[in-house]
């Protein structure tokens, strides 16, 4: 028997209903208005009244409208076909509603219930396994998709039965599994989870001990991610945080990208909507649309599924590490998810935090970011979400709740600047500001020493030291004068700009400059360095100046040419003679 | 507003604030509009049998036992052809001395397109205007307002962007506009012979603040029936959204609602962008544009107001006075339009970009000349050229009065940087040089 109610009060989304029967905090239920069902998720019970965010528009609900609970909490469907599609927030999927607009009440199928896999075993019967073991695997376009024992199955069983290799729906049974006293449960390709509880299932969840490239320079060589780590990304609006974002879901050296398009622009989405099928993937040569899940809850739509989204997309990504792989999971913008929580807690009268958010905001982001991470599966491989967000703060100001809570519990910081925005220096990554905690740990740096050079994180520390003298002698140089400072002053400061327009500055939009492997920017950051590392004189600042000019001139061509070409030779070499020259 | 016969009558208020009144009454649904003491009404909160209600006109001198009739449905407006021409009022009444509106009947504030059903934009909307259609050029689906302090003439210029753009139908959301200005709107629009695309939602300051709240949800649901129904390309103009948003605080105050920013509603964001969203390009050719316009305090964007919007819209546009020439300009700088990589040298022609980027600039340059001119530092000679170069530039493209082809806004940027530079100082591709540097 389910347990049922009546409304009893209305204030936008935020409705009470008097229950019947015992309802459990965050379970579903479906509000029943004329021929519709609208979904709902309670959110705080006081004695027999419940309060529950409806996910829809309440516009025509009447005190007294029925109310059925489903005795489970939001869920999301797990299972092959989840690549390439195109959520709500709730994972209702977008491409299958008819309509031109979003119909209220109206709830799509997440996963093609027809639609056949190639399915091949893994385990064979009689094999013991436990929650998240793969039992078979199939193709979902290149990536082997592992059919996992559902993680909701607690102990070891054993498996009884597995279906051979052939083709089969998400839902056909592909194996039968026995517990400890012999009780029989049927697998099929899909199973359901509630997205407020963190996949589990593996063995441990070390240290975070290499690096996630983006090929974005500002982030891999000054404040690299690493696999498994969490990172935010706060700006003003026209610093171009969805830019950055955009370019580093192309570029990734991902398996899995989750996209959550989290209160944001529709019309970015629909930009990714369209430009996602077209682009290759440039290491796997296939389309990146193949490797995505796009989770796509716009600022227009209902409030409550928004605050669902973030968890829905996690969610997914947690699926995909138990498989084994490398997710990214990009969020845009976590602000409009805070904000969400603000409107609840506003209408529940609850008594307000910090600019009115909900008193317990920090544990709540704390509490989602903590559950990226590179985990150990099972089996002894690894799989990892690395997540990666967005902040919106309010007039720019990072001393703000959301940018605050999240800079205790993310561990990359990246401060877009609104001066490099306009003067156009992109990204506007502030090479000051930001940081990355990774570049301090141990696993951290015997990485880099393996795969780059032993004193690598020393050279980034350098070149980051060469960008904040250069800070200090501009402002010099601006209070006292081209003429009016010692020559060491310039040198230092176009040193800086050396660094700046090489290394950190980036184009988004070239094909070739927009994406550096390691090791191209390894070899650039040597270049850089060598050359400030030079001494140099100059009797008079404009031939500082001019040279320094001219270097950036040439550099910039190498960064536009394909690394290691004759054309990128060319310039090299004409950088050495400029440099011999003055020396 | 049609009104059920058989509907029961209320007559006793529990309690009455500035905005609200609230009273017994049972089988009302969220949402729906009522009467109280002849005046329109909308139930915003319900806790058992106790309904509440803002009343948009303000509830001076309701007493407490006054009439309250409930309609039974959502604010709605009658669409059809015959909207074109009319004035209506918030509402959606004639204020024209024109018959009714007949039409078919759509409630307000209707559902989102869902987003994968929309196109991507990609129609230039021209506006003879070079600040807007070099710099930042406007799409057609796109959302963005004119950022201005209130002393700025930008009703004006957002009239005659709306006269030259290139659509069907345009629709004016006026919130708190002061007589002078409603009546400029329409005899300009009269004057331009245009009457028979215009459709206008008022609401004039001397009429109830909470009034504004139904204007543009009113204006887009026309929009919606044009773009949608009839496939047309719809323009239309928000003005003032600061009063709007100072109404739903007005509200929010009333309802006991904790303020967040600013003494804004904490929904500030998401009710904004409900409205903005609206913009779309349709799949089967119909377009809604938005261009709107917030006043900001003496040109503060942190307010959360402008920063709410700015994090919603497309881009924004920035009035100001250029001191040098005293003309009002669309600021390049803090002007910017995000969609217009979408028709730039795709829709124009091949050198657009690199004119804008180049002439934005210099003039930029020109702004650090000014400067190092004011700390009293000696020019260079480049310094002095930027300096000649920026009157002409603010004068002849950025200016708000320019009114020419895109193509000659070109061919403008093309002879200032000839008369002022040399092609080396300027980094422009090397192709576009020899082309055009004549």
């Amino acid at each position: 028997m389910k347990t049922t109610g009546k409304v009893t009060g209305i204030v936008s989304n935020l409705v009470t209903v008097e229950v019947n029967a015992p309802v459990a905090q965050n379970e579903l239920c479906y509000i029943e208005l004329e021929d519709t069902k609208l979904m709902a998720e309670v959110i705080k019970v006081n004695g027999s009244s419940v309060s529950v965010q409806v996910y829809e528009s309440t516009r025509g609900l009447k005190v007294g409208c029925s109310v059925v609970f489903e005795g489970k909490m939001l869920e999301v469907s797990l299972g092959p076909g989840l690549l390439s599609s195109n959520y709500d927030g709730l994972q209702n999927n977008l491409a299958t509603m008819e309509d031109v607009f979003l119909k209220r009440g109206e709830y799509t199928a997440a996963l093609d219930a027809d639609k056949k896999w190639e399915f091949t075993p893994i385990v064979s019967a009689g094999a013991t396994v436990a929650a998240a073991d793969w039992l078979g695997e199939v193709k979902e376009g290149w990536l082997p998709h592992k059919i996992m024992v559902p993680f909701s199955f607690a102990g070891d069983y054993t498996v009884k039965q597995i279906a051979p290799q052939g083709s089969y729906t998400i839902n056909d049974t592909i194996a039968t599994l026995t517990d400890s006293k012999g009780e029989e449960f049927k697998v099929t390709m899909c199973q359901r989870w509630p997205v407020k509880v963190a996949i589990k299932g593996y063995k441990e969840k070390p240290r975070p001990y290499r690096i996630m490239e983006t090929g974005v320079r500002a982030i891999d060589t000054f404040n690299p991610i690493a696999e498994g780590g969490t990172g935010f990304i706060p700006g003003p609006f026209g610093c171009g945080k969805t830019v950055i974002q955009h370019a580093i879901a192309k570029q990734a050296e991902a398996d899995v990208i989750i996209m959550a398009a989290c209160g944001e622009r529709a019309n970015e989405v629909v930009e990714i909507f369209k430009e996602f099928p077209e682009l290759i993937d440039s290491r796997t040569g296939r389309k990146l649309i193949e490797r995505t899940t796009i989770i796509c809850n716009t600022s227009n739509m209902p409030v409550a599924a928004r605050e669902a989204s973030v968890y829905t997309a996690m969610t997914i990504a947690e699926y995909y590490r138990a498989m084994g792989l490398k997710v990214l999971l990009l969020a845009d913008s976590t602000s409009r998810w805070a904000q969400a929580l603000r409107e609840m807690s506003n209408r529940m009268e609850e008594l307000p935090g910090a600019d009115a958010f909900p008193v317990d905001l920090s544990s709540i982001i704390s509490n989602f970011y903590s559950r990226a991470g590179i985990v150990v599966l099972n089996n002894g491989q690894t799989g990892s979400v690395t997540f990666l967000g967005t902040v919106s703060p309010a007039g720019g100001n990072l001393k703000e709740p959301v940018t605050e809570s999240t800079k205790k519990c993310a561990r990359c910081f990246y401060a877009l600047n609104q001066n490099r925005a306009d003067s156009k220096r992109y990204p506007a990554i502030d090479p000051i500001d930001s940081y990355s905690k990774y570049l301090e740990y141990p696993e951290m740096e015997e990485f880099f020493t393996e795969k780059l050079s032993k004193d690598w994180v020393s050279k980034v520390l350098a070149a980051r030291n060469i960008t904040l003298r250069g800070k200090e002698a501009y402002d010099q140089i601006n209070i006292l004068g081209d003429d009016g400072v010692p020559m060491d002053y310039h040198l230092r400061y176009w040193k800086s700009e050396l660094v700046d327009f090489i290394l950190l500055q980036q184009d988004a939009f070239d094909a070739i400059d927009c994406q550096t492997p390691l090791k191209r920017q390894e070899y650039m950051l040597n270049l850089v360095l060598d050359i400030c590392n030079k001494e140099y004189k100059f009797s008079r600042f404009e031939e500082c100046i001019q040279f320094f000019k001219s270097l950036i001139n040439i550099m910039r061509q190498m960064n536009f040419s394909e690394f290691g070409s004759s054309r990128f030779n060319e310039y090299q070499k004409q950088l050495q003679n400029r440099v011999e020259n003055v020396l | 507003m049609s009104s059920n016969i058989f509907q029961k009558i209320y007559t006793k208020l529990e309690s009455i604030t500035k905005a609200t009144v609230t009273l017994k009454a049972t089988g009302v649904s969220n949402d729906e509009l009522a009467k109280v003491a002849g005046r329109l009404a909308q139930v915003v909160k319900i806790k058992g049998d106790l309904v509440t209600l803002q009343v948009f006109e303000g509830t001076e001198g309701i007493p407490t036992n006054a009439e309250v009739e409930f309609f039974g449905e959502p604010p709605a407006l009658n669409v059809g052809e015959e909207l074109s021409g009319r004035f209506l009022n918030a509402y959606g009444e004639p204020i024209d001395g024109g018959p009714k509106v007949e039409g078919i009947r759509r409630y307000i504030g209707g559902p989102s397109v869902n987003p994968f059903k929309r196109r991507q934009p990609s129609e230039l909307i021209p506006t003879g205007i070079a600040g807007i259609d070099l710099n930042n050029t406007l799409v057609s689906g796109q959302k963005i307002p004119f950022f201005a302090d209130p002393d700025q003439p930008y009703n004006q210029v957002m009239a005659d962007v709306a006269l030259r753009a290139d659509v069907d139908k345009i629709i004016l959301g006026g919130m708190g506009l002061s007589n002078d200005d409603y009546l400029f709107f329409r005899q300009k629009f009269e004057d331009a012979g245009a009457l028979n695309k215009i459709i206008c939602f008022v609401n004039t300051t001397e009429e109830p603040p909470v009034e504004r709240l139904l204007i543009p949800d009113m204006a887009l649901t026309a929009a919606e029936y044009f773009a949608v129904d009839k496939n047309e390309k719809v323009l239309v103009l928000l003005t003032d959204m600061t009063l709007y948003a100072d109404a739903l605080s007005i509200v929010s105050n009333r309802m006991d609602q904790i303020p967040s920013k600013d003494s804004m509603p904490g929904s500030l964001y998401s009710d904004l962008a409900k409205i903005y969203e609206k913009a779309v390009q349709l799949p089967d050719g119909g377009s809604i544009t938005i261009i709107a316009v917030t006043t900001l305090n003496d040109g503060d964007i942190t307010h959360a107001i402008p920063d709410n919007t700015g994090y919603i819209t497309e881009g924004q546009l920035y009035l100001r006075k250029d001191t040098d020439t005293g003309k009002i300009i669309v600021d390049p700088f803090r002007s910017l339009s995000r969609l217009k990589q979408l028709v730039i040298n795709k829709k124009t022609r091949e050198d657009h970009s690199q004119v804008m980027n180049t002439g934005v600039r210099l003039f930029a340059d020109a702004a650090n000349a000014k400067t190092k001119l004011e700390n009293g530092f000696d020019l260079s000679d480049y310094d002095m050229r930027c300096l000649e170069y920026a009157k002409e530039y603010s004068n002849k493209l950025l200016s708000i009065d320019v009114n020419i082809k895109i193509e000659e806004m070109l061919n403008t940027g093309w002879s200032l940087f000839r008369k002022y530079f040399k092609p080396e100082e300027l980094g422009i591709k090397q192709e576009l040089v020899d082309k055009y540097w004549k």
